[in-house]
């Protein structure tokens, strides 16, 4: 058995309260991420889910310092390993992300460069930081793209990222990720525009990198299946905060919080029988009511009262945390089988 | 099950197949150069049959650049085949002229993927949604506007919200708006392209159900196109598994997710993420390697070969012809897997191919 809280061995990176806020001319401030806080520990595999706009991204580029400075305001705490990253002058952040922060993302297409063979982009990352030869960089290049499942590694060295098919750019994009041996990887939706049997690989092979390596990992997803094979302990996320936050196992057997129910609910699954009709979460993630006016999941929520207006519930609980004053019970069940 | 094998159909359909393909293709040019000399074909659909009845909807799955889309489009006649045949209620449309096809344009729709893209801007809702109507000259009993708005209620929408602008709804509701528009001149059948994988997973449901309800109501017939196996598991009733521009298994729902023959469907269904963490360990996970490859070049026979952890030397030079070997269970496979459901005819070539395979009459080079 995992230890049940990884944390306690001493977390790498510690979020504090981070705040996120976009103010835009003549509109009213978007506060993207809210109040959010989470630890994560050298091997530990933490999950943050969502649906799109939730604010997963924005908190992913607030850790690694990626956010723009204009127009941009970031509060709260991002420590690692004793270090404030949010008041680090930038060319020290610079410095520390080649070499033990790492992030992938999305589109593997954008991140890399479209001009440059993937050889390059990977033995460069090799040359700066980890001050190795252009012959040794090239030799461990090709090896990462091996450790990756790239075959034939040392002709696609040379090949630009147009002639990789989206999972070997995504792979050739995690090898480049790993080429520092990073201590945190943050991968966002590393998989999401990845077929299932690409997904796969991909996801044994992260695997493979915390177990191996020790590294942190902060995977972010809108997939409860992929977190579900992978997460230690899962973070979701609805209007820039978390809702709810427990150790992997028990949020999928006893989700609490009905936002967390609900997507569990509206997805059709293989592992259970086809006779259900699947029961969607009324609404749309647009419709929220900012959090100062109490539980921006109200206008969708099946279980609302009139306590969730307006003064927003807390983050409660240690080792399962909840946001909700009326959160579902063990014998509510969140997939409601209802015949055809 | 009256499936029927369609072996030299020569155009005799069976009374409840409502759309037959037979053999179709679609090769798109790949040329080269300022001359564009043509240094090749992307075999996108490469001789695909199926017949999808009166009422049901069939499940059209497989992993990116398969030729889900493509097959869907020339269906709908928006691509003109390279090979094959269409029969929709027993009419060749293959070739059929442009001024011929608009009343099959009323009878076939199609729902796209992606519902930000597929609606114009600058258009409101009531315009979008009626506008079959005034390309196609139908007059309504009660004018446009009232037919309108009695379909934005079938779909969910507020009527009132004829005056709006696709950027005042959400996701869902802009599919909503999408199929809205393709129910507007009645039609037989819907063939829809990814309708919900651009939407957020809480709204997915919304339009799945929808999509179940109008079937109910108004006895569409569907094609569904979609990568995710768990949405055409609940959505179909039969389902084709499509690899580099060929259908590699098609049969009725129950058998295709229970007892699957076609390795590569059997790895397709083990890589599917399973939400629920405790039961995810007694699962057999098949492991492919390698991706997909380029369809400009398709592996040889069995195009599934270069991956496929059961290939044999017989895989590498003759192609598995897509047969049925349970009933209404059609693979194209020399060594399927649950071959326990097989017919004894079946059972029998697929033990000679084993046996065959173990021990070779000739030297194996
Ligand atoms: N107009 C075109 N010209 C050239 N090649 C094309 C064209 N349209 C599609 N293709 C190619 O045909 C193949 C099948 O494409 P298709 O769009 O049908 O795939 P798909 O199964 O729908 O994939 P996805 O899941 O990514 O939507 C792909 O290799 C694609 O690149
Ligand atoms: N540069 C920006 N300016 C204004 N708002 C932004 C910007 N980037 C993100 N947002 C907003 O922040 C919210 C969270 O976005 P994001 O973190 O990208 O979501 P996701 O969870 O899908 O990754 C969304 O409402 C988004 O519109
Ligand atoms: S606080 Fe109220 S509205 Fe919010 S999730 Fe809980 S029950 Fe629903
Ligand atoms: S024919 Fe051979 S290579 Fe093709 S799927 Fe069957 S066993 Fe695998
Ligand atoms: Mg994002
Ligand atoms: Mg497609």
């Amino acid at each position: 058995m995992r230890p049940v809280n990884p944390a306690s061995r001493g977390s790498l990176l510690e979020v504090e309260d981070l705040s996120v806020v976009f103010r835009q001319r003549g509109r009213a401030d978007v506060r993207a991420v809210d109040g959010v806080s989470f630890s994560v520990s050298p091997g530990e595999t933490v999950g943050l889910v969502g649906e799109s706009g939730c604010g997963k991204s924005v908190t992913s580029l607030a850790i690694m310092g990626l956010l723009p400075k204009r127009g941009v305001r970031v509060e709260g705490g991002v420590s690692f390993d004793g270090t404030d990253l949010l008041s680090l002058p930038p060319d020290k952040l610079r410095l520390l992300r080649g070499r033990d922060l790492a992030i992938v993302f999305q589109d593997p297409m954008t991140s890399l460069n479209p001009v440059v063979p993937i050889g390059t982009q990977v033995t460069e990352v090799l040359t700066r930081h980890r001050g190795l030869s252009n012959g040794e960089a090239r030799e461990e290049a090709a090896d990462l793209l091996r450790r990756v499942g790239i075959p034939d590694p040392s002709r696609r060295l040379r090949e630009y990222p147009h002639q990789l098919s989206g999972g070997m750019r995504q792979r050739a994009l995690i090898a480049a990720a790993l080429a520092c041996r990073p201590r945190l990887l943050i991968a966002d939706e590393p998989t999401t525009a990845l077929d299932v049997t690409i997904q796969a690989q991909i996801l044994e092979l992260l695997k493979t990198l915390v177990a191996e390596s020790g590294t942190a990992l902060i995977l972010i997803t809108h997939d409860l299946g992929v977190v579900a094979g992978t997460c230690d302990t899962v973070h979701v996320m609805y209007g820039g905060r978390i809702v709810e936050r427990a150790p992997r196992h028990e949020l999928f057997a006893e989700p609490r919080h009905p936002y967390t129910g609900g997507l569990l609910a509206s997805v059709p699954r293989l592992d259970q029988p086809r006779g259900v009709r699947l029961q969607p979460i009324e609404g749309s993630p647009r419709d929220v009511i900012p959090w100062a006016r109490g539980c921006a999941f109200a206008p969708r929520c099946p279980n609302r009262v009139e306590e969730c207006t307006p003064v927003a519930p807390e983050l409660l609980g240690d080792r399962h945390g909840l946001r909700c004053v009326n959160p579902l019970r063990s014998d509510q069940p969140a997939t409601k089988a209802v015949p055809r | 099950m009256s499936h029927r094998a369609d072996k030299g159909g020569e155009g005799v359909n069976a009374p409840e197949a409502l759309l037959s393909v037979q053999g179709l293709q679609k090769h798109f040019p790949v040329t080269k150069g300022l001359l564009k000399r043509q240094i090749g074909a992307v075999r996108a659909v490469d001789g695909v049959s199926f017949d999808v009845r009166q009422g049901e909807t069939l499940g059209l799955v497989g992993e990116s650049g398969c030729g889900k889309s493509t097959t869907g489009r020339l269906v709908t006649r928006l691509m003109e085949p390279t090979a094959g045949k269409i029969f929709f209620e027993g009419h060749d449309i293959t070739h059929m002229s442009q001024s011929k096809i608009r009343p099959l344009r009323r009878d076939i729709q199609m729902i796209f993927q992606d519902p930000y893209s597929s609606l114009n801007p600058r258009h409101t809702v009531g315009a979008i949604v009626g506008a079959p109507f005034r390309i196609q000259g139908v007059q309504t009993e009660q004018g446009t506007k009232k037919a309108v708005q009695e379909i934005l209620e079938l779909v969910g929408l507020n009527p009132e919200h004829y005056n709006r602008y696709p950027h005042e709804f959400s996701g869902g509701q802009r599919q909503r708006i999408g199929i809205a528009r393709t129910l507007a001149l009645k039609p037989k059948m819907i063939i829809a392209d990814e309708p919900v994988s651009a939407l957020d997973v809480s709204i997915q449901a919304q339009v799945v159900n929808l999509l179940e309800d109008l079937q109910n109501e108004l006895g569409l017939t569907y094609v569904i196109v979609a990568h995710d196996l768990s949405v055409i598991r609940h959505i179909s009733d039969r389902v084709a598994v499509m690899y580099l521009g060929k259908i590699v298994e098609l049969a009725d729902r129950k058998s295709l997710y229970d007892s699957p023959m076609h390795p590569y469907t059997n790895a397709l269904l083990s890589a599917v993420p399973i939400p629920d963490p405790a039961r995810r360990k007694d699962r057999e996970r098949i492991r492919l390697q390698g991706d997909v490859p380029s369809p400009l070049n398709p592996p040889p026979a069995c195009r599934f070969h270069t991956r496929c952890w059961k290939a044999q030397v017989i895989c590498k030079t003759e192609e598995p012809p897509l047969a049925e070997l349970a009933p209404g269970h059609q693979v194209a496979c020399h060594f399927p897997e649950n071959v326990e459901q097989a017919t004894a005819p079946a059972a029998a070539k697929v033990a000679q191919n084993v046996e065959e395979a173990l021990h070779p009459k000739k030297p194996v080079v």
